[in-house]
Parts: structure tokens; C-alpha cells; sequence
């Protein structure tokens, strides 16, 4: 589960302390949480990440690179990708569309602090609650696949018995639906800031220019939410690529790469080199990076308007 | 207000139907949860299904404790584990706040630069890394669940950063502890009855999701075979649907109102300060 990164708080330079002879000893009170992020964070990742270059007798190595070759792993990758890819646009779309019914909503009336409660709810903690609601929504005994065969007599419905391979939701395609219920609320917590920055001057402007509505949203709304938008769409893919829970509740094989991390880390067999695992973790931590600057990049660009 | 509409707003037709919509699209596997949670047995041969609240009794009835000890157990373990986190929030990352933010606003960037990283590395990629450090932690303390909570702690930091750093950018600090000073405040005093006062809302509000964080966390748990509340569930998932989705439900209504509280307590701190 991930987070929102909206933009960086407000930096001003103000009270930039003078030197002085208590400044180590002012020091000193930084070192507990330096320690601290140095052993839980700094030394697991470059230990996730570096494990990938060593083979079984702790030599350095390049060899376990050759796991990206593996068929198998390019294609949990590409699965990983395009649920991802399925779930961050549909769910923007969506989220997008929520954003709008909410605009002209007081911020803290008791409407958004329910949309926004639910919406954290489902974007950061739901997880494992989540698939086990969708087990009893679209599982085998599930209320809308019983319903189905029931008052439709539909027996063979796509929720029980999809592609030939048993429920839907236990593959990986199944997947789309319940990512999108985080998905959608990551959406409407990250692009919600952007909407409300749509100033209403600006709809006045284009009135008085004779613009139309439909202009208003061609010429003026939709170019200055752009690249929120597309920054929007960038986190929720990072999201829905680095979640876990969800997929190892409903699916017991790999599949998509944190499964696979998992299985690597359990049973070392399938690929013929040594650290998979760190292997993989490499992968998605070069491809969050990726995604994570071109986000930053973008948010730079949106935060012009959101002054 | 119809006719005069020149702006982005929608018109409340629109609005109400578009939030009728997602509402109920929502509600539909929640409500699912919960008819999942009343079903008693499997539907009978004409697809008749019995309901009650047999499986709600069934968590106090002693004959069944033995299968719902460890949920109990693992109920009990994320609640120390949400206690550590809350102090490692508390004692490491809010005092080093507070000092950057008087003492080292050159850092400010870096700290948040620090605190949001966890959110590029994947959870299910640190526990790789967690894996070898715990192996040594477990040397130290034992393998015991509270350990979990050092590693807890880093996924929560980016949840727990941003409402005191948004306190924090809305009150001069700086300027109020010299205030403070100048009138012959301790620096003990200037922390405990100042600055933190002043970032109450902050405060409660990275506690609240720490907790719902902690509370929510599978992945580590998992990965390092602790048994936590949501390995728990997972577990008892497989013997008993029915209790973990009573279970489920009941996080996530739980989950729901301590952020529902966040949010009126965001609100009224903010009409306090307008008026």
C-alpha cells in the first residue's frame, strides 16, 4: 500500500539558526532517527536491492541478472505491468469523475469527511479485507455470482468460471476489480487538491469571452489539470504495481512480481540462479524510481496552479 | 443557480447522481461482507440460504476458542506492535521535526525527502532486506511480534510525516519559541508547552494513521511469519470465511471512524482558528 505524495509543504528560509557552541550538542539530537532510518531503512534496501548481485557462496555477480530472461518472469512482469497499466486509467478515470461531483462541496462539511474517510480506508488500509469482501461479492459463493445463477439461471457466469481457468477472481485478470476499489479512492485523495484548484475567476473569464462550458473544459480545465492528472495516473500505477496483500489473499502461484518475490523467498527452484528475490526486488525498485521521478516532474508542473 | 453556471461546479443533479452511484457500486462488496457474515451453513437443495448471527456468537462461545485463540493472540500482538510504532512516531520522528524545523531548515527537504522514500521502495521489496536484519533482531530481543514494529515503523513514516509537517508549515515555531525564551522559558518548557501544544492536530492525526496503518499491515507480518491481526485473518480465512469476515468488517468500520474523527478534528481546529 502506498500513500499520496501531494506537493512539498511550504519552505521559507525564515530562522536559520546562528552557530553556536551548543550546535553539536544540538547535532547529537538528529543521530537517534539518522540510526534509526540507517537500520531500518537504508541497510534493508541496499541489502533488498544489492542480494540480487551475490550467488550462493556470497560472491559478487552479475549471472543472477539472467532471471530477467527467465519466460516466466517476463511475463509476470508484463502481467504486473498491464493490470497496473488496466487499474491506474480506469481507476483515474473514475477517480477524476468523483473529484468533479464533489467540486463546489464545502472541504470540511460532513460530505468530504466521509468521502475522504472511506477513501483512505480503501486506498491504505483495506488490502487483505478487500479481497476477503470480494471473495464474498465474486468468489465461487459469492452474493452477485449466486445471484447470477439464480434469479438469471446463468449456472456458468464469468465471475465462477472465467477463460475456462474457475472464478475470475482467483486468476490474475480478476485482479482488475479489486484493485480498482484502492485505486479509485487513491484517485480522489491525490487529485482532489488539483480540482479545487480550479479557480472560479477563470470560469467567469471564459464566460465573458462567450465561451461555453464545453470550452471551459477543452481550453481551460482540462490543459491546466493535465498533468496532475497524468501525475495522478503515474501513482496509482506505482500503487497497484507494488501492492501485495490483495494478490496473495486471492491468488496462491506467482503471477505478478510480489507474488513471485514471495514464492522466491519460500522455495528457490523455478529460475536456476540465486536470489531471485533480490533479483526481482531490483527490477521494481528501478521501475519505482522511474515512475516516481516522472511523477515528481509532473506534480512540479501541476503545483503552478494550485497556489 | 442553474442558469447562471459558468465555472467547473456540476449541478446538484449531476453531483447527486454520480456520488448515488459510486456510493452504491462501493457498498455492494462491504454489504456482501457483512450478508456473507449472516449466512448459516451452505444453501439448501432449492438455493434457499439460512441466515443469523450464529458465526457473531460463535467468537464468545469458550468451545470454539481454541480456533479463534490466535486472531485474539494476533489481535493482541498489532495492538503492542501500534503502541511501539506510535512511540517510535512520538519520541524519533517528531522531536527530529521540531528540531529541524528550528534548528536545521536547510534539512527540511531531506527529512521529507527521507520520510517519503518508503513509498518508492515497495513494502514487498524491504522485507528482502528485512529478512537478513531481522535474523540478527531476532538475536537480540527474540523473535518476538513487537520487534515488528521497528519495521512498521519506516512504512508508516511518509503517513505519519505529512500532518505534522502540514501543522508544522502553518506555525511559526521559530518564532514562538523565542518568544518563549525571551520570557524565560526552558527549552523543556518551550517543546512541552509551546510547540507541542501548538501541533496538537498534527500529532493526533499521524498517531490516528499510524494506528489504522499498523492495524492494516500484511505484508511484513507475513513475510517474516509473525503473527499479527491481518496474518491472523489470513489464517483463519482458510478454516473459518465467516468469522474473518466478521473480523474484516469490523477493521474496517473501525479504520473508518478514527479517520472520521481526523477529519472533524481537522475541521474544528480550523473554524476555531478562522473565527
Amino acid at each position: 500500500m502506498t500513500v499520496a505524495v501531494s506537493a512539498a509543504p511550504a519552505t521559507t528560509a525564515r530562522g536559520a539558526g546562528k552557530p553556536s557552541r551548543r550546535r553539536s550538542l544540538v547535532w547529537l539530537g538528529l543521530t537517534p532517527f539518522a540510526l534509526y532510518v540507517v537500520l531500518f531503512l537504508a541497510i534493508p534496501a541496499v541489502l533488498a536491492v544489492g542480494s540480487g548481485f551475490f550467488d550462493s557462496t556470497g560472491a559478487f555477480t552479475f549471472a543472477n541478472l539472467k532471471a530477467f530472461a527467465d519466460p516466466n518472469i517476463q511475463s509476470d512482469f508484463f502481467s504486473s505491468f498491464w493490470v497496473s497499466a488496466l487499474t491506474a486509467i480506469i481507476g483515474a478515470i473514475l477517480g477524476a469523475i468523483i473529484c468533479f461531483a464533489l467540486l463546489g462541496t464545502k472541504p470540511d462539511g460532513f460530505l468530504r469527511t466521509i468521502v475522504d474517510s472511506a477513501s483512505s480506508v480503501l486506498a491504505q488500509f483495506g488490502g487483505l479485507m478487500l479481497a476477503f469482501a470480494f471473495i464474498a461479492t465474486i468468489g465461487t459463493q459469492g452474493l452477485i455470482t449466486v445471484w447470477l445463477s439464480q434469479t438469471f439461471g446463468l449456472t456458468a457466469n464469468v465471475f465462477n468460471n472465467f477463460n475456462n481457468g474457475g472464478p475470475l477472481l482467483y486468476q490474475i485478470p480478476g485482479l482488475v476489480i479489486p484493485y480498482l476499489y484502492f485505486q479509485v479512492p487513491l484517485m480522489v485523495l491525490t487529485f482532489m487538491p488539483a480540482m479545487e484548484g480550479l479557480k472560479a475567476t477563470w470560469g467567469e473569464a471564459n464566460a465573458t469571452l462567450g465561451g461555453t462550458r464545453v470550452t471551459y473544459w477543452t481550453r481551460i480545465a482540462m490543459p491546466i489539470l493535465a498533468p496532475a492528472f497524468f501525475g495522478s495516473v503515474i501513482l496509482l500505477f506505482a500503487n497497484s504495481f507494488s501492492s501485495y496483500a490483495t494478490a496473495a489473499a486471492l491468488i496462491d502461484q506467482g503471477g505478478i512480481v510480489p507474488l513471485d518475490i514471495k514464492q522466491q523467498l519460500t522455495s528457490e527452484t523455478v529460475v536456476g540462479v540465486s536470489n531471485v528475490a533480490g533479483v526481482l526486488a531490483l527490477g521494481m525498485v528501478v521501475i519505482m524510481i522511474l515512475l516516481m521521478t516522472a511523477y515528481s516532474a509532473l506534480q512540479r508542473r501541476a503545483s503552478r496552479w494550485q497556489r | 443557480m442553474s442558469a447562471s453556471r459558468y465555472g467547473a461546479e456540476p449541478s446538484r443533479v449531476t453531483r447527486t447522481v454520480i456520488l448515488s452511484i459510486v456510493g452504491a457500486v462501493f457498498l455492494i462488496p462491504l454489504l456482501a461482507l457483512l450478508q456473507f457474515s449472516l449466512r448459516i451453513g451452505q444453501p439448501d437443495a432449492s438455493g434457499v440460504q439460512t441466515f443469523g448471527t450464529q458465526h457473531y456468537l460463535d467468537i464468545f462461545n469458550p468451545a470454539f476458542e481454541s480456533t479463534y485463540d490466535p486472531l485474539f493472540t494476533g489481535l493482541g500482538n498489532s495492538l503492542v506492535i501500534c503502541a511501539i510504532t506510535v512511540l517510535i512516531v512520538l519520541v524519533l520522528l517528531l522531536p527530529t521535526m521540531i528540531l529541524v524545523e528550528l534548528k536545521f531548515p536547510r534539512y527540511r527537504r531531506i527529512l521529507e525527502f527521507v520520510c517519503i522514500i518508503p513509498i518508492t521502495i515497495p513494502a514487498v521489496v524491504l522485507v528482502v532486506g528485512f529478512i537478513p536484519i531481522y535474523s540478527v533482531v531476532a538475536q537480540v530481543f527474540g523473535s518476538t511480534p513487537w520487534t515488528l514494529a521497528f519495521a512498521i515503523g519506516v512504512i508508516v513514516l511518509p503517513y505519519a510525516y505529512r500532518p505534522i509537517a502540514a501543522n508544522l508549515a502553518g506555525v511559526d515555531v521559530v518564532t514562538l519559541s523565542e518568544a518563549a525564551r525571551s520570557l524565560g522559558a526552558s527549552w523543556t518548557d518551550v517543546i512541552t508547552r509551546v510547540i507541542v501544544p501548538n501541533l496538537r492536530r498534527g500529532i493526533l492525526s499521524s498517531v490516528f494513521i499510524t494506528i489504522a496503518v499498523v492495524l492494516g499491515e500484511y505484508t511484513i507480518a507475513s513475510f517474516l511469519s509473525q503473527n499479527t491481526f491481518q496474518t491472523a485473518l489470513a489464517l483463519i480465512q482458510q478454516t473459518d470465511p465467516y468469522v474473518a469476515a466478521i473480523f474484516a468488517l469490523f477493521a474496517l468500520l473501525v479504520a473508518f471512524a478514527l479517520l472520521v474523527l481526523i477529519g472533524r478534528l481537522g475541521s474544528v481546529g480550523r473554524k476555531r482558528r478562522s473565527s
